[in-house]
């Protein structure tokens, strides 16, 4: 099943052409992994699937992205929806300075729609999820910035599941921790595919390859290579991604 | 040879420099203590003034400081706050802003005694407030008012963006971003400099001189159109305008003294606050 479809997506911040005629087709329930050299417009990829671009003035945006069944840049379209259905998890852990369990409600107090109970349920399914609740369930009303950088960003992750997304975006989420922390997270990603489908940005050639069923190649503001892991990585169809995994350039 | 003279006239200087200023500080505050120490009691405090203010204690100024201090801030912190929310969040061209900033520095520059004539034309005078608590409170909040707005800007300005981004990523609108997110980081660099502001309007005598005070008034304010007594304007007056020196010198004194304590305690208290909050949520 696709779950998000880019048709002829072109991207320019001013003067500068960030995404080029971009066509991907993004399968539920898989981890993607996007990979590619600093600047090549990954992060940019990824934020177009949830809107967060609309906040860089001279942004112009043509094609379309479909995710399910709806069109995200239709004029008509929710954002808060959008973000809470599209979660987002950022390169540096950045929880709120509140407590751990303010920090995984704040989804829910936004939306306004469930009760106290319902609340509290969620915020320990999603730690759970999260594989942080034994770590923190003794210390819920402490202050969030207390928790390790590797715990925070569980945390963030936490946070966004509690909204109960069908995607998750994560634009390098591994690059601020320590190794430990890396593989925790690593894993956690391949636990949550039952779940959500996850896009994840990685400048580790290595980790999209331990943990990606799909890769795409960026380069330039260009979808170069786009398939099956295993197949990109061992018989890849591209001058340019061949030489990116072997270490030409990025 | 010459360097190293050179160098070390330098490091004299500075140690002057520094000397200069700390004793300059310790002489001013001994003087005080030495002068108003000895009239400070507890009658000194709790009693109105009496036989010409030539006797008794400085109650009622300390009543109307309270009042003038609490009312003025009251009024220019939630306009303030919203101002700077406004003009960081909210206001679109860059051009704008920098105007509004100008006129906001513009109007921190100006000296105290203008705010005290424009209080009395605007309030006074021409909303027919009459020299009360509520025109000299609306004076001070003016005066505070670019002061909060500056710092206001500051402590926004100083929130990561990384926490709205957040915010905004979970499904925030850009007012909830605001109030569950923006402002209640900033909170406590805001409170801090609130506090600070308090110490200021309290110890202002100017803004009041025209639209508040009453030269001798031993009652407490009933209602906000009432005259009040007031600290600082309470040693200007005993000692520009009293008839009996000998007695009156010491009591403006000791009311300096009282108004030293207030002050040094409210920004010591905003210290205490703003270490206490920065060491409970780093970030
Ligand atoms: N907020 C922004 N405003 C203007 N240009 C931006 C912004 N964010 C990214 N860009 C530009 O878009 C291009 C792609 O950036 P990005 O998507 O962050 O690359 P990557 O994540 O692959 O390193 C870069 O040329 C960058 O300068
Ligand atoms: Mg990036």
């Amino acid at each position: 099943m696709v779950k998000i479809r880019t048709s002829n997506l072109n991207l320019h911040f001013g003067d500068n052409h960030v995404l080029r005629d971009v066509n991907m087709e993004i399968q539920e329930k898989k981890v993607t992994a996007i990979i590619g050299p600093s600047g090549c417009g990954k992060s940019t990829l990824l934020r177009t699937f949830n809107r967060m671009n609309d906040f860089v003035d001279k942004l112009k945006i043509s094609g379309t992205i479909m995710v399910g069944d709806k069109d995200i840049y239709q004029d008509k379209m929710d954002l808060s929806r959008l973000r809470a259905k599209v979660g987002m998890v950022f390169q540096k852990p950045n929880p709120f300075p509140k407590t751990i369990f303010k920090n995984v409600a704040f989804g829910l107090e936004v939306q306004g729609k469930h009760s106290k109970c319902e609340v509290f349920s969620i915020v320990e399914e999603s730690l759970r999820a999260a594989w942080l609740w034994d770590e923190v369930k003794d210390r819920l009303h402490s202050p969030a910035m207390a928790l390790s950088g590797g715990q925070q960003q569980r945390l963030c992750i936490a946070r966004a599941l509690a909204n109960c997304p069908e995607v998750l975006l994560l634009d390098e989420p591994t690059s601020a921790l320590d190794p430990q922390s890396t593989a925790k997270i690593e894993e956690l990603c391949l636990a949550l595919k039952d779940r959500v489908s996850i896009l994840i940005v990685t400048h580790n050639i290595a980790q999209a390859g331990r943990i990606s069923d799909y890769t795409a190649f960026m380069y330039l503001g260009e979808l170069v290579e786009f398939g099956e892991t295993e197949k990109v990585f061992t018989v890849p169809k591209d001058k340019r991604t061949e030489a990116y995994l072997t270490g030409v350039f990025g | 040879m010459k360097r190293k003279l050179f160098s070390l006239s330098g490091i004299v200087g500075l140690y002057t420099a520094v000397i200069l200023s700390i004793g300059f500080l310790i002489f001013f505050v001994i003087s005080i203590i030495v002068k108003g120490s000895s009239v400070i009691s507890w009658e000194f405090i709790t009693t109105a003034p009496r036989l010409g203010m030539t006797e008794g204690g400085i109650w009622p100024a300390l009543v109307g400081t309270f009042w003038l201090s609490f009312l003025a801030v009251i009024i220019s912190v939630p306009i303030g706050v919203f101002s700077a929310v406004y003009l960081f969040s909210y206001a679109k061209s860059t051009k704008w802003v920098s105007f509004v900033k100008i006129c906001v520095n513009t109007l921190a520059g100006v000296p105290s005694i203008i705010y005290g004539l424009f209080g009395m034309a605007l309030f006074v005078n021409m909303m027919g407030f009459e020299v009360s608590l509520l025109s000299g409170a609306l004076t001070l909040a003016v005066l505070a008012l670019p002061i909060v707005i500056n710092a206001s800007f500051e402590a926004l300005s100083s929130v990561s963006p990384d926490f709205m981004q957040a915010a905004y990523a979970l499904g925030a609108t850009k007012r909830q971003s605001i109030l569950r997110v923006l402002i209640p980081t900033a909170m406590p660099n805001i409170l801090t400099s609130v506090i600070l502001v308090t110490g200021r309007v309290a110890g202002e005598t100017a803004p009041i001189m025209f639209t508040a005070v009453a030269f001798y008034n031993r009652q407490l304010p009933k209602s906000l159109m009432d005259e009040v007594m007031a600290l600082p304007y309470h040693i200007f007056a005993l000692m520009t305008e009293g008839t009996h020196s000998a007695k009156q010198v010491p009591i403006a004194y000791g009311s300096a003294l009282v108004l030293l304590l207030l002050v040094l305690s409210i920004s010591s208290t905003a210290l205490i606050l703003r270490y206490r909050l920065r060491k409970k949520r780093q970030w």
